[in-house]
């Protein structure tokens, strides 16, 4: 626990909730300053959600459009469920910051620029012909110019740094201002900056400097000073945690219940690749992690491991998966435990690597040659990101087959605070490798449980169990090699079978609806926060409505269809051009209306309620 | 709360098999074999088999691995454990097995089709990592389950049905390429070598590290006498160079060739009655520097003269799965073992009472 800043004085306008967008060039460090003010905020007790937005390149040409990089956060002194629609506040670092973001900005909105910024170079790279501050068009707004990199160069003269090292620190600068006028501490970040520069405290200190002189500068150039109270949340101990971290510790948290090494094969991959790097890190797990080849590698590897003992794992994003989906149907065929982890991003082919999208959701269904069925399930909120794993696993272990968990870039990157769960809280997975012969002297690793459908596991090393599997279709029980057609037959309902058995193991479809409602808002993933913040304003004007949302997208909770069947309209709004409609007008011949959105941005609330409207 | 690094460790599973009493059998399993009458693969089964009791690991600990073709069917004919995996994907495969497990001996079984065309690319990586596994590369120069199309090993100008007017494409070096790899163990036998064969299988089974052998296999079917050169009565003692560590490299009915490094540092035959024992090159298996071994490599462009034969390169290097290893341990002791509650309380927190 950090202790909090001392408020500062003077009177201070109190908010229920801001939103605020950092925008700058990639190399301006505004990922960082946003993770820093929402650290802040987190520390400082307020609800939270954030929504990273960057390019593709790393560093795109200085000063253009292409190049602009921004982190959105949304924080309050109540629940929230979304990064917010529309920001209310815009730090723009320099002209294309402005003029990739400002149509954006609420009417009205607060708009702080670093003024020395806007000089004829970046004006021209940005495409202004005119200088905006001076022009008047941005007399919609309420307007700070504030001579950053100046104020920024003064406030570091003292710590020796070079000219371009005093240039970088131009950031904590703007996140002094925003800290003052928003009243959250620096307390956290001057502790991060001490602990991220040990080694080179003359820098440590510049930034320090700039936080604080940008701070100062709130104060006495009197700027508008908020407050937003500390929100209400449900007592415990917590922590922000982004969706990859979730996952990451998801995943270490599933090996652990089941008393299994994890093992990782993975390729670097945008915006899955933070999976790999935060397993790398927690080798005291006993967490073997394998950069590979390539994608194939990665999930070859896996089901190596898997096949010997361990929980296998596979991290990657749409093309990964593209790629890794004939080693998913060996996976599927051998029947092995194995989670194959796919951070959604824009397709199809490269399409948008930083941008999210509900792409894959067909691809999981229905992405490999035969007829090859396996489980899904899906995050919805970052924190969530946790469980999937956790169940995941379960499933994989008890049903002996692959399993795919589908999170996307907005999840993935997102931050909210998260209740630190009780580790004796979270559900033991019961791992029985097989010990002895199954058939008489024998051993058939075909031979099923009558129950799960299951067979059983047998590890390397155990002995008299030796057998050998692949991908050529097997006979019912021995698994030797078979190209019996009624066999084939058999083995192909018994597969779809042990699939769809996982129905009566997993929680049912829940479901909140008004009194009387008579049209359902059903979505999955990272629509989530959207629809709940849209449901909610629409109850605010009084239409009853009701909302459900899939966690297990195959097989589906098994009432699924009797809780569509209570509604006469069923609404589908998703981030691509309706994969979950699909599913449920095949499933369930319901003739769903979807929502579609394909912009590699995730729904505004705002917008969702206008489409909801309309059906209801 | 720790977790064992050997899964098996968990159920107590030890050395079960009495390994000095193992016999060929306990290799065989009871499957049918069912490659074409007259394929070179049976002759590789029973030299393989054969070798395995001297090896002194029991049939459980043991996993072959192998991708698709012909060769690939080996697994289901070892009574080990086994894994029959995708096309191309087995040295992928055989790394997991092999990092997750390093208690167990790992094999592929690959053929040129399969390890370097669709696979080409997890054979050199499997072999720079230095993984503990061993790579058997049945090389018959042409595409076997497919009904004979040319293969990356194929010579250039083959007729085949995919080729009708001659392939177009220069072959692989398959030992050149492995050392290129940074292979740390390369060596060539031949599927007629009864006694060869299982002796290099048992210095690839000694080796730390990732092993490559590369075995001239005859198919009967779509590529017969691709290595008559070798095979043949008069090719075998004229053709095949036996490279023995330490010794001058000499090879002929009557011993009456050899091979010396030319001054632009290129192996070369040569008549040894004319240049004299003492200008022979002498075989350094151990050799860091791969160069020797390359030069080796390069002697004949095909198997259609005298081809070097045995062990071209044989050196350590620290192996993945041992790194692998170290680094788990290292982390525990320095971090202490992983304990969940404080890895999901870490980073900045706070309460809310």
């Amino acid at each position: 626990m950090v202790a909090q800043a001392a408020p500062p004085t003077g009177e201070r306008k109190e908010l229920d909730r801001v939103v605020i967008r950092f925008a700058g060039d990639s190399g301006d460090g505004m990922q960082l300053t946003g993770e820093r003010f929402t650290s802040a905020s987190a520390l400082f007790g307020n609800d939270l959600a954030t929504m990273p937005d960057y390019p593709a390149e790393i560093r795109a040409p200085a000063g253009t459009l292409a190049g602009v990089s921004a982190f959105q956060l949304h924080f309050s002194d109540h629940n929230i469920l979304t990064a917010g629609d529309q920001p209310s506040v815009l730090v723009a670092m320099n002209p294309a910051a402005l003029k990739a973001n400002l149509k954006d900005l609420t009417q009205g909105g607060l708009l702080i620029v670093n003024s020395d910024a806007f000089e004829e170079r970046n004006l021209d790279k940005a495409g202004y012909a005119t200088n905006p501050l001076e022009d008047g068009s941005l007399s919609g707004y309420q307007v700070y110019e504030i001579p950053m990199t100046k104020l920024t160069g003064e406030a570091v003269k003292e710590t020796g740094v070079n000219k371009k090292e005093a240039e970088r620190s131009k950031n904590m600068l703007a996140l002094g201002v925003v800290s003052w006028m928003y009243s959250r501490p620096l307390e956290p970040t001057i502790g991060w900056l001490e602990k991220k520069f040990a080694k080179k405290p003359a820098i440590a200190q510049a930034n320090i400097a700039a936080l604080k002189a940008g701070h100062a500068f709130g104060e006495t150039a009197e700027l508008s000073a908020f407050e937003v109270k500390p929100a209400t949340l449900a007592p415990g101990r917590y922590r922000r945690i982004t969706g990859n971290q979730a996952m990451a510790f998801g995943l270490i948290a599933a090996a652990v219940q089941a008393k299994l090494p994890l093992f990782l094969g993975s390729y670097p991959i945008t915006p899955a690749s933070d999976i790999l790097h935060e397993l790398s890190r927690h080798k005291n797990f006993g967490v073997r992690t394998v950069q590979a080849e390539d994608e194939i590698a990665a999930i070859s590897m896996a089901i190596g491991a898997s096949f010997s003992g361990h929980l296998g794992v596979t991290t990657t994003s749409g093309p990964g998966l593209d790629l890794k989906s004939e080693a998913l149907g060996l996976a599927l065929s051998m029947e092995l435990p194995l989670l194959v982890v796919d951070i959604q991003r824009g397709g199809p082919s490269t399409g948008l690597p930083t941008k999210t999208e509900q792409s894959d959701l067909l691809h999981a269904m229905y992405g490999r040659h035969g007829e090859a069925p396996l489980p899904i399930v899906a995050a919805w909120t970052p924190s969530s990101c946790f469980w999937a794993p956790i169940e995941a696993a379960r499933l994989a272990i008890k049903y002996m087959t692959p399993v795919i968990i589908l999170s996307d870039g907005y999840l993935a990157n997102g931050a909210e605070p998260w209740r630190i769960p009780s580790v004796s809280k979270l559900p033991d997975i019961q791992v029985r490798f097989a010990s002895q012969p199954n058939a008489g002297d024998d051993f058939w690793p075909f031979l099923r449980d009558d129950e799960s459908l299951a067979r059983p596991w047998a590890i390397p090393g155990t002995p008299g169990l030796q057998h050998r599997v692949g991908g050529l279709e097997k006979a019912d029980g021995t698994g030797n090699i078979s190209y019996d057609p009624d066999n084939h037959e058999l083995m192909t309902l018994l597969r779809q079978a042990k699939i769809k058995a996982i129905e009566e193991d997993i929680d049912p479809l829940e479901f909140d609806s008004d009194e009387g409602a008579t049209v359902l808002v059903l979505g999955w993933g990272s629509t989530y926060g959207a629809i709940g913040a849209a449901v909610r304003k629409l109850r605010v004007r009084g239409k009853k409505i009701a909302r459900a949302h899939l966690k297990h997208l195959n097989p589906m909770p098994k009432n699924t269809g009797e809780v569509l069947a209570r509604f006469d309209k069923v609404v589908i709004p998703e981030m691509n051009m309706g994969q979950l409609s699909k599913l449920i007008r095949a499933d369930f011949l319901i003739d769903v209306i979807p929502i579609n959105k394909m912009k590699g941005l995730p729904f505004r609330a705002g917008d969702l309620e206008e489409e909801l409207i309309k059906h209801l | 709360m720790t977790l064992n690094a050997n899964p098996g460790d968990q159920r107590g599973i030890t050395e079960a098999s009495n390994v000095g009493t193992l016999t060929r059998d306990d290799f065989v399993s009871d499957q049918e074999v069912r490659w074409c009458p007259g394929c070179g693969d049976y002759a590789i089964l029973a030299a393989v088999q054969s070798a395995m009791p001297s090896l002194g690991v029991p049939p459980e600990k043991m996993v072959w691995v192998s991708g698709i073709g012909c060769s690939s069917r080996f697994p289901y004919y070892m009574n080990t454990y086994g894994i029959h995996g995708i096309h191309g994907r087995a040295p992928a495969i055989a790394t997991g097995v092999a990092t997750a497990r390093p208690d167990l001996q790992v094999w592929v079984v690959t053929g040129d089709g399969d390890g370097l065309s669709i696979g080409g690319n997890h054979f050199i990586h499997a072999l720079r990592r230095n993984v503990n596994l061993k790579i058997l590369l049945f090389n018959n120069q042409i595409y076997g389950l497919t009904k004979g199309q040319y293969s990356p090993t194929s010579e250039k100008g083959k007729v085949t049905k995919s080729t009708p007017f001659g392939s177009l494409e220069h072959p692989f070096n398959p030992v050149a390429l492995a050392l290129g790899a940074e292979a740390t163990f390369v060596a060539r036998t031949l599927d007629v070598e009864r006694k060869h064969l299982p002796q290099i299988i048992q210095r690839a089974a000694e080796h730390r590290g990732s092993a490559f052998i590369e075995i001239y296999q005859n198919c009967n079917i779509f590529n017969d006498g691709a290595f008559v050169a070798l095979t043949g009565k008069e090719g075998r003692s004229q053709n095949r160079i036996y490279l023995e560590h330490g010794k001058p490299i000499r090879f002929g009915a009557g011993n009456e060739k050899g091979v010396r490094m030319t001054s632009e540092g290129r192996a070369e035959v040569v008549d040894v009655a004319e240049v004299g024992e003492g200008d022979l090159l002498v075989h350094d298996e151990h050799r860091d520097d791969p160069s020797l071994a390359f030069a080796l490599s390069r002697i004949a462009s095909g198997p259609s003269e005298p081809t070097p034969i045995g062990v071209f390169r044989d050196v350590q290097r620290p192996v993945y799965g041992d790194g692998m290893e170290q680094q788990l341990r290292v982390a525990a002791e320095q971090q202490g073992p992983g304990d969940l509650s404080r890895l999901l309380g870490s980073g900045d927190t706070w309460s809310v009472d």
